[in-house]
C-alpha cells in the first residue's frame, strides 16, 4: 500500500484498477466458496468478452438512450445555490432515468450479459427496492424469470417498491435471517445462486461483491461521469471544482467519480449515512468509522465488532443501510484521492425538504445526503466555483417514510 | 506425524472410514459443545469439525444459520471457540479438531495471532469457506509456520484446473461438497459423487471426505463405500433444535445418530 505522497500521486496518475484478480490495492478480490468459483469464472470470461464486443456495446447504448432516457441532464440549481450562498450547485439528474434512479444503468448492462450467457433466470438483492425494481423492469422487458431477495424489515418500510416489483412479474422473497436488511438479502441471493447456478444469473446492484462485480458494475455506471464531464465542459467551460455523491455500496458515486480520478483540480467527496450520528454507533458509515475486513466476496471497510461479527447499521435511507462499501472506495480513501464524509438523518431530511421546496425536485433520501453535504461545502467556496452533485434517485418512494417521521397520515 | 495423518492411517489399517461430525461451537452453550465433543468421540467420531459462528454465513442453509445465531447470542466468538478446543485437549490428545467458518473473524484477529493461538490450543486444521487458494498466500504462510492444515472444499462444479489448484495447497484432507447448494440442502446422487471423486483422486493423495446432504445412517454407509470419510452437520444440529429445552436429550440424540452411522459405515467397509 502506498504510504508516501509520491506513490499516492502515481497511484492516481496511472490509475488502472482493479488488477486482473480484482484487487484495488489490498481491497476487492475474490472471496467466495469453491461452490461459486465456476460461475464466477464463467461470468468473468463473459464480461471480458462482451465489454469488447461492438455489437453488445451498441445494443447497450441503444437501450440506454431509448429505454432509460439517457443522457440524463445536468441542471443548475440556481435557487438552491442562491439560498445556500457560495459555490454553484449542479445536479446530475439520474432521478430522471426510467425507474427513477441510476440503478437501471447497471441492470440493463448485466441483463444483456445474462441473456448473452444463455441464463433464463435472474436473481437480485435489494435494500430500498430501487435495484429490485430496476432488475424486475429489465427482466420483464427481456422475458426472464426474476426473483428478488429483500429483508423483511425493508419490505415493511419500502412497500410501494415491493408492489412495483410484483406488478413487473418478479417474485419478492422476504428474508427473515439476521438483521433482515440488505446484507441478509445479499446472503440469501448468494445461497440461491450457489443452488441454481446452471440457469441463474445474479445481478448485484452495487460495486461490491466478488470480482468482477465491483469493476463490472462500475463500468456500467461510469456513463454518469462520462456524460457529466462533457456536459459540464459544454455548460460552464470547465470541469467542476468538486463532486459529491452519496455512498452506501457506492455505485452512483463510483459512476460519477471514476472518469474524474485523474483530474487533479476536481475534489471528490463521498457522503456516508451518519444515521443518528457516528458517535452514537447507530449509523452506516464504514469508511468514516469502520475498519477493513472481508464480507460478501471482497475485502473492504466494514462495520463489525471486535470479534469480526458484522453489526447492524442504521440510516433513515434503506439504500444506504449497508455495513460494507465497494472496495474501490476503500482504496480511494486510503490513497487520499476521495474524501469520505457523513451526513445525519435529520440533515438529510432537511435537504430533502429544501430541494423540494426551492427547486421543485423531490430527491431520494439517499441522494438527500449528497445534497445536504453539497450545501455545507458550497458555503465554504466562492460563488464562481462549481459543485456537481449526483442526484442518484427521485424521492417518490420515500414520501411515506418522510410523512411517517413527521407524524402525517397519508 | 500429525494427528490428522495418524488418524487416517489408523482408520486405513482397520479398514474403516472417518466419521466427521460438525457442530457449531457455542450452540446452545460452550459447556454443551465441550461435553458434546467428548460424547461424539465415544459414539464413534474420528475427527471433529467445530463451526465458528459468523453473523453472515453465506454458504450455510437455514439449520446452520440458526445455530450460528444461537451461538452468537450466547456470546460465542472465535476466541471462545479456541478456548473450547483447549479445554477439550486437556483430556483428549488424539482426536483431530478442525475449525470451520468464515474469514472475517480471522481477519479481525490477525492471521498470525489466530494461527498461533489455535495451534497452541490444539487445533489441527482450519477450513475457511470464503477464501479460495488465489487469496490464501498470507494465510497459508501463517498456517504453515504453526503446523495447521489448511482444509479446502471441492464441489461438483470444480473443474480440472481448480482441482489441481486446490490439491497443490490443501493439507490434512479435502472436503468434497457432494451437491450444489448450501449446507443441509437437497439430496445427493451417489453416481455423480463417485465420478467426481475418481477425478479428484487423480490429483491428490490426500484423503477426501464427503459432506452436504448426509441425513441418516444409510446415506452415510453409501458414502463410506466411495470416500475416505463422511461429514454430518445439519442432521446433528437438528437434534439440538428438536430438543432445545433439554440439553441431555439433545446430546443423547446426537450420540444415537452417530452410533448408527458408525455401525452402518463399518458394516459396509468391513464386509
Amino acid at each position: 500500500m502506498p504510504t508516501s505522497n509520491q506513490s499516492k500521486q502515481s497511484a492516481v496518475k496511472n490509475y488502472d484498477l482493479p488488477d486482473e484478480n480484482g484487487h484495488f490495492g489490498p481491497y476487492g478480490g475474490l472471496f467466495v466458496a469453491e461452490t461459486l468459483m465456476e460461475s464466477i469464472e464463467e461470468l468473468n470470461a463473459a464480461y471480458a468478452k462482451y465489454m469488447q464486443d461492438p455489437e453488445f456495446l451498441a445494443e447497450l447504448d441503444a437501450d440506454l438512450q431509448d429505454y432509460v432516457g439517457r443522457p440524463s441532464p445536468i441542471y443548475h440549481a440556481e435557487r438552491l445555490s442562491r439560498e445556500t450562498g457560495g459555490a454553484q450547485i449542479y445536479l446530475k439528474r439520474e432521478d430522471l432515468n426510467h425507474t427513477g434512479a441510476h440503478k437501471i444503468n447497471n441492470t440493463i448492462g448485466q441483463a444483456l450479459l445474462a441473456k448473452r450467457m444463455g441464463k433464463t433466470r435472474i436473481i437480485a438483492e435489494t435494500g430500498a427496492g430501487q435495484h429490485g425494481v430496476a432488475t424486475a423492469t429489465v427482466a420483464a422487458r427481456l422475458g426472464l424469470e426474476c426473483v428478488v431477495y429483500m429483508g423483511a424489515e425493508d419490505i415493511q418500510r419500502q412497500s410501494p417498491n415491493v408492489y412495483r416489483m410484483r406488478l413487473l412479474g418478479a417474485t419478492v422473497v422476504p428474508v427473515t435471517s439476521g438483521s433482515q436488511t440488505l446484507k441478509d438479502a445479499l446472503n440469501e441471493a448468494l445461497r440461491d445462486w450457489v443452488t441454481n447456478i446452471d440457469n441463474t444469473y445474479y445481478i448485484i446492484g452495487t460495486v461490491a461483491g466478488p470480482h468482477p462485480y465491483p469493476a463490472m458494475v462500475r463500468d456500467f455506471q461510469t456513463i454518469i461521469g462520462r456524460e457529466a464531464r462533457e456536459q459540464m465542459l459544454a455548460k460552464t467551460g470547465a470541469l467542476p471544482d468538486a463532486l459529491v455523491a452519496c455512498v452506501g455500496g457506492g455505485s452512483n458515486a463510483i459512476g460519477l467519480f471514476h472518469p474524474f480520478i485523474g483530474d487533479d483540480g476536481v475534489a471528490i467527496y463521498g457522503v456516508e449515512a451518519a444515521g443518528l450520528g457516528v458517535e452514537t454507533g447507530k449509523h452506516s458509515a464504514p469508511l468514516c468509522a469502520g475498519k477493513p475486513g472481508v464480507l460478501h466476496g471482497n475485502r473492504t471497510y466494514l462495520m463489525a465488532d471486535e470479534n469480526g461479527e458484522i453489526i447492524e447499521t442504521h440510516s433513515i435511507s434503506a439504500g444506504l443501510d449497508y455495513p460494507g462499501v465497494g472496495p474501490e472506495h476503500s482504496w480511494l480513501k486510503d490513497i487520499g484521492r476521495a474524501e469520505y464524509v457523513n451526513i445525519k438523518d435529520d440533515e438529510a431530511l432537511a435537504a430533502f425538504h429544501q430541494l423540494t421546496r426551492v427547486e421543485g425536485i423531490i430527491p431520494a433520501l439517499e441522494s438527500s445526503h449528497a445534497v445536504a453535504y453539497a450545501t455545507k461545502l458550497a458555503k465554504t467556496m466562492d460563488k464562481d466555483k462549481a459543485i456537481l452533485v449526483c442526484l442518484s434517485g427521485r424521492g417518490d418512494k420515500d414520501i411515506f417514510t418522510v410523512a411517517k417521521i413527521e407524524g402525517i397520515e397519508l | 506425524m500429525s494427528r490428522l495423518e495418524q488418524c487416517f492411517e489408523e482408520l486405513k489399517a482397520a479398514n474403516k472410514k472417518a466419521l466427521v461430525p460438525f457442530v457449531t461451537a457455542g450452540d446452545p452453550s460452550a459447556k454443551f459443545t465441550l461435553t458434546c465433543m467428548h460424547e461424539m468421540v465415544k459414539a464413534g467420531a474420528n475427527i471433529i469439525e467445530l463451526g465458528v459462528p459468523f453473523s453472515d454465513p453465506m454458504a450455510d442453509g437455514p439449520v446452520i444459520q440458526k445455530a450460528s445465531e444461537r451461538a452468537l447470542e450466547a456470546g460465542m466468538s472465535l476466541k471462545g471457540v479456541i478456548e473450547i478446543v483447549r479445554l477439550f485437549r486437556e483430556t483428549d490428545q488424539s482426536t483431530p479438531v478442525i475449525l470451520m467458518g468464515y474469514l472475517n473473524p480471522i481477519e479481525f484477529m490477525g492471521y498470525e495471532t489466530f494461527a498461533d493461538k489455535a495451534a497452541q490450543a490444539g487445533v489441527d486444521g482450519v477450513l475457511t469457506v470464503d477464501i479460495p487458494p488465489e487469496e490464501s498466500a498470507d494465510l497459508l504462510k501463517a498456517y504453515d509456520k504453526h503446523d495447521i492444515a489448511p482444509i479446502f472444499l471441492l464441489s461438483p462444479t470444480s473443474n480440472e484446473t481448480r482441482i489441481k489448484k486446490i490439491a497443490a495447497v490443501a493439507k490434512g484432507y479435502i472436503y468434497y461438497v457432494s451437491l450444489k447448494g448450501v449446507t443441509g440442502a437437497g439430496h445427493l446422487e451417489l453416481n455423480d459423487v463417485q465420478t467426481k471423486l475418481t477425478q479428484i483422486k487423480q490429483h491428490t493423495s490426500l484423503p477426501v471426505v464427503i459432506g452436504f446432504g448426509v441425513k441418516n445412517a444409510e446415506i452415510a454407509a453409501n458414502i463410506a463405500k466411495i470416500g475416505d470419510g463422511v461429514v454430518v452437520g445439519s442432521a446433528l444440529i437438528n437434534c439440538i433444535t428438536h430438543h432445545s429445552d433439554d440439553e441431555e436429550q439433545a446430546q443423547q440424540a446426537i450420540s444415537t445418530m452417530l452410533s448408527e452411522m458408525r455401525t452402518a459405515m463399518d458394516a459396509t467397509t468391513q464386509q
